[in-house]
């Protein structure tokens, strides 16, 4: 008996994933602002996987004979002040802008996602400290906290995942734990107490899918913030490092010293940079609309 | 209501109390400490004796609790300490910043509002057509372009048109407002079109969301001229999110501004953060990090009661 009303409480709150196909055919036929932006990024992610085969010539390979060349047809979008071929670290960029933008978003959602929601299941004191923890992190802009975080932790592309995901954290937290608190109150919630599930369980197998929407909405808006927020700090010195082809660190140092000689070593990496957080936005948004039941409605 | 100001303004207290512990914590777990930052800038070899000497002078030899309270009972009577590079007061230092920092914010601002507020509303009222789409993506691409570059191509097209560059040191608005304003508004635009996306997006929802309400169609079905619902009963009303979304941005502002100040070579307070993070100067970070907090709590509360003064319905207790 309590076996099957075990089985039932878990399998009601169980994610849809079969119909996976059909609503992204419905996503891509009534949002294609949010439909363009998918294929540019799938188009970045693809780039990143098969950079490898992709790029022309070894990002890191210095050519001095070939310094701070124009785009030509062997380097189409020229080459730098070490003579590397602008256009690979551009392709090896993508890889490093994912990673980052990725990883860093994920973990911020989701262990942000995993706070609000004990925060919310728990209440009482544990809420109000945990509440009081992540106000103290949301009185910083983004950028002074990430940059906290790398002075503790030394730069290089590890660290930069997590000086991003620290700022992150509170943001999510703060949006699913007001969805959680409404949550809290449903019958299945008190079902599964009844039951004798852990709090463990009734957290992560009860309340988490149920706050999926904001998640992946917080998720997505991550992203192109994520890889914004890499840029700006590689650009400072105090990101990811040299040699690795990175968009924000491309346009450090050089690019700006050699701006009027070399103005494609300025324009390529912050068209990349723009282009790839533009896309990540067009699809966070129309994922936002499609999601949010308070919008669907009007 | 005076009780709702002073409760919120002593709350701000333990706010700045807790920040100040996160802040303290964090920097003392960073590996290295500013004594061998100097002395390894300086290539030669530095004897144990002198490198102890220079960490008791700075009190870097004592027990972390005894740094914290000293470090507090200074601010208590309103001594903030000296930097640890300079010797300087750290109070001196960001003083001679603050004023840059603080104008080009209010600069960034006045651009954001005079490019949003039109933008976002014209948006509203003619949506979905081209003039919706053009507002709509030329927001969502302010949101994309990073500041920094912007700022970039900014100076590349006067370096390449004008052969002009941005002048190497800061010309006080009180000294030669001209030559501080042409310096200035370049990186006030390039902030300022990241800033009016934000508030564009706010001010085109939010008027959208004012027109479908009840009390606009009465403003209509009793005949008003288009111009005067618009203004008196939408307008006024769907600003309240937008002054909202346009307070916390200025607040983000005075201390986030760390790239542009360095794509624009001003030396305000976000280089003068990067500056001490990059040395290691344990009390100019901390004392930065609590104004840029400071300014951001304050300016959250500025808001509030800017909302609650223009909206009767919002009484705080």
């Amino acid at each position: 008996m309590a076996k099957a009303l075990t089985a039932a409480t878990d399998a009601g709150v169980v994610f849809h994933t079969r119909r996976g196909f059909d609503v992204c055919v419905r996503f891509a036929r009534e949002r294609a602002l949010g439909a363009a932006g998918a294929v540019i990024i799938l188009v970045m992610i693809f780039a990143a996987l098969v950079a490898d085969l992709f790029a022309p010539f070894d990002p890191l390979e210095t050519d001095y004979a070939a310094m701070l060349q124009g785009p030509s047809s062997t380097h189409w979008f020229g080459t730098d002040s070490f003579g590397r071929d602008v256009l690979s670290r551009l392709i090896y960029g993508s890889r490093t802008a994912l990673w980052i933008g990725f990883s860093s978003s994920f973990m911020g959602a989701t262990v942000g996602a995993v706070i609000g929601v004990a925060s919310a299941y728990f209440g009482g004191k544990a809420d109000l400290i945990v509440q009081r923890f992540m106000d103290l992190l949301l009185s910083f802009p983004l950028i002074v906290l990430a940059l906290v975080v790398v002075a503790v932790l030394g730069t290089g592309t590890t660290n930069v995942i997590f000086a991003i995901t620290v700022p992150m954290l509170p943001r999510c937290a703060l949006v699913v734990r007001s969805s959680a608190l409404s949550l809290r109150q449903m019958p299945f919630v008190d079902a599964a107490r009844a039951l004798g599930f852990g709090h463990r369980r009734i957290i992560f197998r009860h309340m988490l899918p149920n706050v999926m929407a904001p998640y992946l909405v917080m998720l997505t808006a991550f992203l192109g913030q994520a890889i914004l927020l890499e840029s700006s700090l590689s650009f400072l010195g105090l990101g990811v490092t040299e040699p690795t082809a990175a968009w924000g660190l491309m346009l450090r140092g050089a690019a700006v010293e050699f701006a009027e000689r070399a103005p494609w070593m300025a324009i390529f990496p912050g068209l990349a940079i723009s282009l790839s957080v533009f896309a990540f936005n067009l699809f966070g948004d129309s994922l936002r609309d499609a999601l949010d039941p308070k919008l669907r409605l009007s | 209501m005076q009780r709702y100001i002073l409760k919120r303004l002593l709350l701000m207290i333990p706010t700045l109390f807790g920040v100040a512990v996160l802040v303290f914590v964090m920097l003392r777990v960073a590996p290295g400490d500013i004594v061998e930052l100097k002395y390894a800038g300086t290539g030669t070899f530095a004897p144990k004796e002198a490198i102890e000497r220079e960490r008791a002078q700075l009190g870097l030899d004592k027990p972390l609790w005894h740094q914290f309270i000293s470090w507090m009972w200074g601010i208590a009577r309103l001594d903030f300490g000296n930097s640890m590079w300079t010797g300087r007061p750290v109070i001196h230092e960001i003083a001679i910043r603050l004023e840059l920092s603080l104008q080009l914010a209010l600069m960034a601002t006045i651009v954001a509002v005079f490019l949003s507020v039109p933008l976002g509303t014209l948006a509203a009222l003619k949506q979905d057509t081209w003039i919706d789409y053009f507002v709509r993506v030329f927001s969502i691409a302010g949101l994309a372009v990073p500041s920094f570059w912007l700022g970039i191509l900014i100076i590349l097209g006067f370096l390449i048109f004008f052969k002009w560059l941005p002048p190497l040191t800061f010309t006080s608005f009180w000294v030669d407002p001209k030559a501080n304003l042409t310096q200035l508004i370049w990186p006030a635009l390039a902030v300022g079109y990241r800033y009016s996306a934000v508030a564009t997006r706010m001010t085109r929802s939010a008027v959208l969301e004012v027109l479908r309400e009840d009390y606009v169609r009465t403003a209509r079905a009793k005949g008003l001229l288009e111009k005067v619902v618009l203004v008196r009963h939408a307008l006024k009303n769907a600003l309240l999110p937008v002054i909202t979304v346009i307070g916390l941005e200025f607040a983000f502002l005075v201390g986030g501004l760390v790239v542009t100040e360095q794509v624009f070579n001003l030396n305000g307070i976000g280089m003068l953060f990067v500056e001490s993070i990059a040395q290691r100067d344990y009390i100019m970070v901390q004392t930065l990090v609590l104004l840029i907090s400071f300014v951001f709590i304050f300016v959250n509360f500025v808001v509030d009661l800017v909302n609650a003064s223009l909206d009767p319905r919002i009484r705080y207790q």
